[in-house]
Order: C-alpha cells, then sequence, then structure tokens
C-alpha cells in the first residue's frame, strides 16, 4: 500500500490530532475524545456562516477548557475579504488575543499581514483556501512568517514529503471529511448561481447540484443545437467527491512528514466528532506505540462508518481522484446510528448509569456504549426516571434517566442505537 | 473637463494571426501564454511564438503580457526558472502570476521584469493588493466578483496599477481532477477516450436552471467551468476611466478570431470617444449583432449585490 519509498531517518515524530467544533459543547467532545487541538469559528472572518460559531465569551471558555487539557484552540479567519470586510478586523484580532487562542487560520494576505502588525505574537497558520501546492511557496509563507501551512486537497503524500524535505516549517493536511471539490478559493460557483460568496462564508454547495453535459457550439448561430452526451436513464452529471477517510493510511501520512492531521466538519454532530476523534486517536497511538509491529484494526473503521454515511475516498494521495471518487448517486443505504444517551454518572455499587437523553430510545432496543475507554453492546432492560419511576421509553430531550449497564461507563462516554 | 488618463485596453490572442489583427485593431497589450504554466490561455503559445508575438507587438508599441498564473506542483517548479528567463530575454513587457512560486523565482532570475499579480477569485481587497506590491507586483488584476464601486473604492487606495476585465466570460470553478472524463466514464466505459477540450465546445446545464449554458472543458490543469454569460461593460467604461482604471481586459477566450478583433475595435472606440469626449452611440448594439447567440451579454457583478 505504501508510496512512501524513502523512509525518514529521523524518529517518528507524533503528530497532533485537530478537530473541528462548531460550538462548546463539540469543542469540549472533540477534546475528551482525544483531540489534541480544535479549530472554531469566531464571529467574523470566517468561512461557515451558518455553522455554530463562537462568541469571545465561548471562545475564552473553550480555550481555558483547552488549555488545562493541554489542547490547543484555533480560529478559522480565512475569508478572502472585500474592503469593506477589513474594517474591523483589528478590534477582532486583539480580541483573539485576549482570548489566549493558540493560532488564527488565515487564508487572505490582508490578514496575514495585519495580524503581525496587531498581534505580532499570535502564530498564524495559513488555511487550505490559499491552494499551497508546492515547496517553494510554503517556503515563501515561512519567510513571511507563517508557523504553518494547511495544505491544499490536491497534494499527494510524495508531494508533502518533498516539502517536508525542502522547508522546515508545520504542515497541516486532511486526514478526514468532506471536501471542496474545486482548488479552495478558486470557485465562485454560488456567486453566479445564488448570489451568495463563497470565499466570504456563503458558499450554497453548488458543486453538489445536478446537471446535464451536453456538447454544443458555443460559437455557432444555432443556439439549440445541443447534444446530450448522456442517456435518458443515466445519472446526473454533480461535481461531489466521496468524502475523505484515512483510517487505514495513518502509518503513511505520519512517515510523510505531517505535523498536524486535520479532520473536517465543524458543521457535523458532537456524536460524529467524539466518533471519528476517537477512532483516528486510537490509530495513531497503536502506530506511535510500536511502528513495527502496528497493525491496522477494522474496528477502527468499522467505527468511522457508525458516524459517517457516505462513500469514503482517498482523494489525491496516492494518485489523481477519477470516477470511482465522486458521488454519482445516492449509494446503498448503509448502518447509521443516532446518538440517543449522554453518561453523567455510573455508580459502581448499583451497576446502574444515569443518562441525559439525546435522541429516543425504548426497553428491548440494543444501544451500543462507547468512549476513550469503553466500547460494548447493552440491551435495554430497564429504564427510569429521577424519581424512581419505570418508563418504558426515553422520549424528552435531555430528560435524565437511569439504567441498568452491564460494564462499567464513564462520565462522557456517549450511547447510540442504530436507525 | 478633467484630465482622463488614457487606460491600456488589453485583449487576449489565441494565436499569433490573432495577435497581429489585435495589434492593428486597438490593443494596447496582448496576454498570452503556454498551457503549462498559464491557466486558461485562449491559446497554446510556445516561447517560440511569444518571441515572434513580443516581435510584432514591439513594433507596433503594443505590449506583450505573459501568463505564468497556474497553481504550481513541486514538478512543475523544475524549468520554471529557465522560462522566466527566457521570456525576460524575449523581452515580454509582464509576467502575470498568482503563486508565490512565481514571484520568488522571478525576483531571483528576472528582477527588472514587471510582476502582474492574479488569482482571479481571490484578488478582492486593497489591503491584499499593498501585500503583492510591497512584495513587487506593480499591477493587481482585480477578482471579477468585485462590484464597480468597490473596484473603484480599490483604485482610490492603491499605488500600483490595477487591471478589470471589461467584456467576455470569467472562469467560475477550477478543479484539480477530471471530473468530465470521469462522468463519461461512469455513465459509459466505452467514453474513456472522449475529447474533453475546449475546441469540443462543452456544457453543462443545471437541472433548475434549464437556460443557462455553463461552458465546460479539461485540460492539463483539470477542470474549468466558465460563466454562462459574456461581460460586456462597453456603455459603462466613462466609469473605469474617470476612476483611473490602469487597464481594460477583453477575455477572448472560445470565441473566434473576427470576433474578438470586432469587439477589440469596438472598445478601442468607446474608449476613445471617451478621452476626446465625443459621443459614442450604438457600440452595445455592435457588440449584439456579432455576439453568437447562445451566449448572452451582461454586466458581470459590477452592478450586483452578494450575500454571505
Amino acid at each position: 500500500m505504501s508510496i512512501i519509498t524513502t523512509r525518514p531517518h529521523v524518529a517518528i515524530k507524533k503528530p497532533e490530532l485537530l478537530a473541528p467544533a462548531g460550538n462548546l459543547e463539540k469543542l469540549e467532545f472533540a477534546i475528551r475524545y482525544g483531540a489534541d487541538a480544535v479549530y472554531i469559528g469566531g464571529q467574523q472572518f470566517g468561512l461557515r456562516a451558518k455553522a455554530g460559531n463562537f462568541s469571545f465569551e465561548d471562545m475564552k471558555k473553550g480555550v481555558d477548557f483547552a488549555h488545562k487539557h493541554q489542547a490547543k484552540v484555533f480560529v478559522a479567519a480565512n475569508i478572502f475579504a472585500h474592503n469593506e470586510d477589513l474594517k474591523g478586523l483589528e478590534a477582532y484580532l486583539k480580541a483573539l488575543e485576549k482570548a489566549e487562542v493558540d493560532a488564527m487560520i488565515v487564508a487572505d494576505p490582508a490578514i496575514v499581514y495585519r495580524a503581525k502588525q496587531v498581534v505580532p505574537e499570535m502564530e498564524i497558520h495559513l488555511s487550505t483556501q490559499a491552494s499551497t501546492t508546492n515547496w517553494q511557496t510554503v517556503k515563501f509563507w515561512k519567510d513571511e512568517g507563517i508557523s504553518r501551512v494547511v495544505l491544499a486537497r490536491e497534494v499527494s503524500l510524495k508531494e508533502i514529503q518533498e516539502i517536508k524535505h525542502h522547508v522546515e516549517i508545520e504542515l497541516e493536511a486532511f486526514i478526514h471529511g468532506a471536501m471542496c471539490i474545486s482548488y479552495s478559493g478558486r470557485c465562485v460557483l454560488s456567486n453566479h448561481m445564488a448570489h451568495r460568496d463563497a470565499n466570504r462564508g456563503g458558499c450554497a454547495q453548488s458543486c453538489r447540484w445536478r446537471y446535464d453535459l451536453f456538447e454544443d457550439g458555443i460559437n455557432e448561430d444555432e443556439a439549440n443545437g445541443a447534444i446530450p452526451l448522456f442517456q435518458e436513464n443515466d445519472d446526473a452529471f454533480t461535481m461531489g467527491s466521496k468524502d475523505l477517510c484515512m483510517i487505514d493510511s495513518v502509518p503513511d501520512m505520519i512517515e510523510a512528514g505531517i505535523d498536524s492531521l486535520k479532520i473536517e466538519g465543524r458543521m457535523k454532530s458532537v456524536h460524529y466528532v467524539a466518533t471519528v476523534v476517537n477512532a483516528y486517536r486510537h490509530a495513531i497511538d497503536s502506530y506511535i506505540a510500536d511502528p513495527k509491529s502496528y497493525s491496522f484494526d477494522n474496528a477502527w473503521m468499522d467505527e468511522i462508518k457508525k458516524a459517517s454515511h457516505r462513500p469514503l475516498t482517498k482523494a489525491f494521495y496516492y494518485h489523481k481522484p477519477n470516477n470511482e471518487d465522486q458521488i454519482y448517486t445516492e449509494g446503498p443505504k448503509v448502518r447509521s446510528f443516532d446518538f440517543v444517551g449522554l453518561v453523567l454518572e455510573y455508580d459502581q455499587e448499583t451497576k446502574i448509569a444515569t443518562i441525559q437523553q439525546r435522541n429516543n430510545f425504548m426497553v428491548g432496543q440494543e444501544v451500543e456504549f462507547f468512549g476513550p475507554d469503553t466500547a460494548f453492546v447493552q440491551s435495554i432492560e430497564h429504564i427510569e426516571d429521577e424519581d424512581g419511576k419505570a418508563l418504558d421509553a426515553a422520549r424528552h430531550p435531555l430528560q435524565i434517566i437511569k439504567i441498568p449497564v452491564d460494564a462499567p461507563v464513564y462520565p462522557n462516554d456517549m450511547m447510540r442505537k442504530e436507525n | 473637463m478633467d484630465n482622463k488618463k488614457k487606460p491600456e485596453l488589453l485583449v487576449t490572442a489565441k494565436n499569433l494571426d490573432e495577435l497581429l489583427q489585435l495589434v492593428h485593431s486597438g490593443a494596447d497589450a496582448i496576454n498570452i501564454g503556454g498551457e503549462k504554466y498559464g491557466l486558461r490561455v485562449a491559446g497554446d503559445f510556445s516561447l517560440e511564438m511569444i518571441q515572434k508575438g513580443v516581435e510584432i507587438a514591439h513594433e507596433n508599441q503594443v505590449k506583450i503580457y505573459v501568463s505564468i498564473n497556474a497553481i504550481l506542483h513541486n514538478d512543475d517548479l523544475e524549468g520554471l526558472e529557465e522560462y522566466v528567463r527566457q521570456l525576460a530575454a524575449a523581452q515580454v513587457d509582464a509576467i502575470v502570476f498568482g503563486d508565490p512560486a512565481v514571484l520568488v523565482t522571478a525576483k531571483a532570475v528576472a528582477p527588472q521584469l514587471p510582476l502582474h499579480w492574479n488569482t482571479e477569485t481571490t484578488s478582492t481587497n486593497f489591503e491584499t493588493i499593498e501585500y503583492w506590491a510591497r512584495k513587487g507586483a506593480s499591477r493587481a488584476i482585480l477578482a471579477r466578483e468585485l462590484s464597480l464601486e468597490e473596484v473603484i473604492d480599490i483604485k482610490q487606495r492603491v499605488d500600483v496599477e490595477v487591471q478589470a476585465q471589461v467584456h467576455g466570460m470569467t472562469c467560475i470553478f477550477h478543479s484539480k481532477r477530471e471530473l468530465v472524463s470521469s462522468y463519461l466514464l461512469h455513465i459509459d466505459e466505452e467514453k474513456k477516450e472522449q475529447d474533453t477540450s475546449k475546441e469540443k465546445n462543452l456544457f453543462l446545464r443545471e437541472h433548475k436552471r434549464p437556460d443557462e449554458k455553463y461552458p465546460v472543458f479539461e485540460d492539463r490543469h483539470g477542470t474549468h467551468v466558465m460563466s454562462v454569460h459574456d461581460i460586456c461593460m462597453i456603455d459603462h467604461l466613462g466609469a473605469f476611466i474617470e476612476a483611473g482604471i490602469d487597464s481594460l481586459k477583453i477575455e477572448g477566450m472560445l470565441h473566434d478570431t473576427e470576433y474578438v478583433v470586432q469587439v477589440t475595435k469596438l472598445y478601442r472606440k468607446a474608449i476613445d470617444a471617451i478621452l476626446n469626449e465625443e459621443a459614442s452611440d450604438g457600440l452595445f448594439a455592435q457588440v449584439e449583432k456579432i455576439q453568437p447567440k447562445n451566449r448572452s451579454l451582461d454586466t458581470g457583478f459590477y452592478y450586483k449585490e452578494l450575500f454571505y
């Protein structure tokens, strides 16, 4: 499998596992489940206008929580600004510094420059939006005072290794999640089709819409002379990529010299973030503990698939993607799981777990408990409410209930159910 | 009246014949490039053609700008130095770059060569332009997603030359993936070898937008989707000239030579009329007359509002 031909001479360095956090709860779970760092959005200058973005108050709470757990918080400020957007920038930069965030993720050189002026101590990571694809450009940014470059999704592992060889700088690359199909920053489909500015947080994901492909004489007089290149029952033309998943290629990612392995998905659920982070945490730790006798555990992939329902790809890491890496049809229905409860407490004497309901479940159903150190299947034999009254089902959001469990569970373990 | 600065009329050329005709049709500068290093060049110019083009242009006091605006991967860096050196030796008037690797290389091997910064969709504010100016760019080529008001505002705030597109199509999507070939392969194994180049005139139609045709093609840089409309600002050039925009560009991509030459002549007339404070009625109608029936005209984002 490995295409990395020259193994590194230096000892293998343990990479950072970097997770998305759409809100404070997701931030806490990402860190509890093994993220070394999280990235979040503030209320300005970020690209996910609709993602749960952090107020400065929540940002500060998140940073405090992260630092208490030896984790870092990076704030994405990766729009390509228009003149008017730059107005509140200085105040925003100072507020980020005051919140003691560990770095900013920036794409626009205007913001890089201002940050250097206004908050010179702030670490700056160059966003993947800048589509950085070669070592000379990485070196350019290093010389400009950038401490880390998030590489374009279009680079291969071989290219990453070459970049690492040429430039001493932290490199970050995506290891899991959904992807822009275009070179990031080089797509304005939304601007044209929905009047929404893709590079300022308004992306309407027009690339995933359905199109038909025709041959036409653009310069011919006959406007209607369009020849369809598809048959009536063919799938529509779409530009969506399968989701990136490198869970079974973690050693190659680490050996390529990537310092930070990034999971995409600030819009994703707390269950998704916890599950995906947990799986990669196990894979990375297992490899780092003993690279020579490492072997891939299929259970990690099974875990990923419980959170992610979309087909998977390795994108550009080993070869140029082709039709196998694209989504044209709704694939076969895969198993999916709902996050149904969060463990608050566990009584060792009585073996009763106190659970906060997150989705419906009932007596007689089978659920899974999972957490950083938990993984077992449990059948629900009894449910009672806080007052000890027996229930046939847990129906109310955030309701506190108690259930007997066969094995120990820990606060913040999750309970999920196949739907 | 105030002393209006004469803007440059810049036009793309797809081959030497077109270049020669444009030189005699009122273009002040011609943008060309080779496909290896240039993104979405109108036609593939070899170094030899570039040398010849410079000769023709300079004899007529016309400038030649060569695009090296591709998103470069490691392997593309090999040969870049030599290429820049050869362009400098050919006395091209500027190179157009997007990737900082090109800027670094040009600074090292041809420090006298003017650099025009063009990242297309991401050149959107004056501070970024000032940033690249400090790095050595003498001109910024603005994103086509800016409003006219923003274009003017930028020009007022920066010291470098500003170039804006006034006519033709724009690229609205660029992927490194071969999305058309992949799709054809997906629906029919036999279509694997189908021509997907820009000569093939393929287009996409979104299911909910049956009247809009988005040209699409593949080349060595991947897949490119182009705008439905051709921008046409021939009736609005006064605002650009008034604001002192330094260069007005006509993009001739996917149009035939006769069209590009005619459009260039009409824009020449329009600009000269404004500078001479003469009337120039009917120019838009003349563009409409030669416009291919399946490419309608609009004013791009110059008068549109975007949301985000």
